[in-house]
């Protein structure tokens, strides 16, 4: 029986002070080890769903629940979430100046090992990861004394986004669009940085528009959601039936059915 | 004691002026002091109702008297002095107490041949020829009442004679203490600086500003610069007086060909802080650089008036004012760019940023273009607001506790600007202040993009 890591129970979801609702009853369970890739074309909602299980205070959650490692995961701050093993990879990193990519790094590092009862790590160990890290993204170590994402290119960023992502450890990674923007061995390089996190103790929430990255990290389940719903679920074969034959035919078939 | 200033409509009180007058033998010094009463006695106080004095309220500086405040060196200016030397960081450390010259807790001994560094009553007294030609001259009595008042009170203050070709390896120090003493009798002080810089020239001066905690006093400074061809100058003035203190302030450089001329402004104490600070490219080629960091909170008030005048072709010149305003703290920047007709190919690029850390805090921004040649760049942005909040949620999303965050965005919206100085000492004291205030840890420098490789990379 497997373990569930992520459990999403009927989640609504509207923009904080507005009318406008977005999620209208996600069901989703993601267990321990698998890939789960969420498709669907812009505006279905795919993004936010990402942003409320980061812990994004513009969304306001209305009705439904989420548990995470048997918690309930709404009554979490963003850093708390973070803390507990939660990393969201940004669609768009957030340029910070002013601030070190090192020195950021470091205490988001520490932020997680002081809630976790550990010691702050020492700079030889940090350096370590770091290092190791870069190489597996083929990064160049300039990178570090950049200020975080600033006057970098749109893949540098993602590039950023994914070597935060593998020095972090995350149990739970929510990969939000992170091949938009990308050349394709950028793709690569990002896409095999990503499954080098795949393990029986964690798993992946990966968000796209396109199939091209399931190419690089086989997707144990792929959902279609349209309209602040999940849809349609199946394996791998569906990302390439909706990368042959779009959406369109999925939005028939519900008619159909309803 | 003679009141200076005091009630609604009082000038500076005539017997005082008189006395000052009275106090020195030389004719010369005895002229400029006239003429800045003469001034002063035209235009008095500066009035709401002008343009320049509109958005400050100067009240609480006109309700307080004065009294001149006496140089003795005191136990309270020795425990300022202990925390605010540069110590061996500092070429040389000129140090006044109250305005008035502190030959023994200054330090001159590093002082390179052939350049002058000393106290202008000294200066004054040995007549040197520089001074004769420049004191009073460039900031005028007409550019603020206050500088009026300065030239009308000319006592002392620091002379820097930098002749044709002087490198200088190290920053000349020029700290200016204020203690009152006691907290029913605030004092005034008129500190002076001249600083000549002939052609070829590359130093760095910075003039420190502070007090007693919570002493009661009024600074009422003005810099004169004169730069020649062919330097380049790094100026920091840092104002970390007392809260309970008024600070004004009148500067002007004079820019000649081809000379670049830095700014770094910092002001973090004082609870009324008015700068004038001006700068006219006089030659092809000059170029000018305005910084300023304005880091207050409480009830505390700054307003900071800059002047680019443009007066000579192809000069170009940036100006980048940040503020971080807390509580009920208040600001105002206006940052003037005049561009003469002869000044073509002028490149001017002017930058205000404004983080509000509270919803009472107030900032008032305005880019005021005056423009006379036809082909010329002159841009300018202002922007005025809470910490971005999506820089906060992508921090909070790596775990960084939001308080962390809100600090660490505070800090390095900050240090976009203190990284700037060059003067390390400057550099380290704010960068110091500013990790104090937010609780980072002092020896590390978060914007210091250069620290990783050093180590073990």
């Amino acid at each position: 029986m497997p373990e569930p890591l992520l459990v999403i129970e009927n989640l609504h979801a509207k923009v904080a002070g507005s009318d406008k609702v977005i999620l209208k009853g996600v069901n989703l369970t993601v267990n321990k080890g698998e890939v789960h890739a969420i498709m669907g074309k812009n505006g279905s909602g795919k993004s936010t769903l990402a942003q409320v299980l980061a812990g994004r205070e513009v969304y306001e959650v209305t009705e439904g629940s989420v548990h995470y490692q048997g918690r309930d995961l709404l009554e979490l701050k963003a850093e708390e979430r973070a803390r507990e093993g939660i990393f969201l990879a940004f669609q768009y990193p957030v340029e910070i100046p002013g601030v070190s990519t090192s020195y950021f790094l470091r205490a988001a590092v520490n932020a997680v090992r002081t809630h976790r009862g550990e010691r702050e790590i020492s700079a030889p160990d940090f350096l370590k990861i770091v290092k190791q890290k870069m190489q597996l993204l083929h990064m160049d170590k300039s990178f570090m004394n950049r200020a975080v994402n600033e006057g970098f290119s749109g893949g540098e960023k993602k590039r950023n986004e994914i070597f935060q992502m593998a020095v972090m450890d995350p149990i739970l990674a929510l990969m939000d669009e992170t091949d938009s923007g990308l050349d394709i061995d950028a793709l690569k390089t990002v896409s095999h940085g990503a499954d080098s996190l795949r393990g029986p103790e964690r798993a992946i929430v990966l968000v796209t528009h396109y199939q091209r990255m399931l190419n690089y990290i086989t997707p144990d389940f792929v959902h279609v959601m349209i309209d602040g719903r999940i849809v349609k679920t199946g394996d791998k074969d569906l990302a390439l039936e909706l990368e042959a034959k779009g959406y369109d035919w999925i939005e028939k078939e519900l008619a159909v059915g309803a | 004691m003679t009141t200076l200033v005091q009630g609604r409509n009082t000038k500076v009180d005539v017997a005082t002026m008189r006395e000052s007058l009275q106090q020195t033998e030389n004719t010369w010094i005895k002229q400029i002091r006239r003429k800045g009463m003469d001034h002063f006695n035209k235009v008095g106080f500066p009035s709401g109702r002008e343009e320049a004095w509109r958005h400050i309220n100067l009240t609480p500086l006109r309700n307080t008297a004065f009294t001149l405040a006496t140089g003795e060196v005191t136990p309270a200016s020795r425990a300022v002095l202990s925390k605010s030397s540069f110590g061996k960081k500092a070429l040389v450390e000129l140090v006044f107490v109250n305005g008035l010259y502190a030959a023994e807790l200054s330090s001159l001994t590093r002082l390179p041949q052939g350049v002058q560094v000393m106290n202008i009553a000294e200066a004054v007294k040995a007549e040197h020829p520089v001074l004769l030609d420049y004191l009073g001259k460039v900031v005028k009595p007409e550019l603020t009442p206050f500088a009026a008042i300065n030239a009308e009170f000319i006592n002392d203050g620091a002379f820097i004679h930098l002749p044709r070709g002087t490198t200088l390896e190290g920053v000349i120090h020029l700290l200016f203490i204020s203690t009152s003493a006691n907290a029913d009798a605030p004092t005034v002080s008129h500190p002076h600086v001249l600083i000549v810089a002939e052609d070829n020239v590359h130093a760095a001066i910075v003039e420190s500003y502070t007090g007693s905690p919570d002493a009661i006093y009024w600074t009422n400074a003005v810099t004169e610069v004169v730069v020649g061809r062919d330097c380049m100058i790094d100026h920091n003035k840092l104002q970390q007086e007392s809260l309970g203190a008024f600070h004004t302030a009148a500067m002007h450089v004079e820019l000649e060909r081809n000379s670049h001329f830095i700014s770094h402004n910092t002001t973090l104490g004082g609870r009324l802080t008015r700068n004038d600070l001006s700068v006219r490219m006089a030659g092809e080629y000059a170029y000018a650089i305005l910084n300023g960091l304005v880091v207050i909170g409480g009830n505390q008030v700054c307003d900071n008036h800059t002047l680019l005048h443009h007066d000579a072709p192809n000069c170009p010149s940036h100006e980048l004012y940040k503020h971080v305003l807390d509580d009920k703290a208040y600001a105002v920047f206006k940052g003037q760019i005049y561009v003469a007709q002869e000044a073509q190919k002028t490149d001017s690029k002017q930058t205000s940023k404004t983080l509000l850390l509270s919803g009472e805090a107030n900032m008032n921004s305005q880019p005021a273009l005056e423009i006379y040649a036809d082909d010329v760049k002159c841009t300018h942005g202002s922007t005025i607001g809470p910490v971005d909040q999506q820089m906060l949620f992508y921090l909070r999303s790596r775990g960084i506790g939001i308080d962390a965050a809100l600090h660490l965005l505070t800090y390095a919206f900050a240090a976009d600007v203190t990284r700037r100085i060059t003067a390390e000492p400057v550099r380290a004291r704010v960068e110091d202040v500013m990790a104090a205030q937010h609780g980072l840890p002092q020896d590390l420098r978060i914007t210091d993009l250069s620290a990783f490789d050093a180590e073990v990379l």
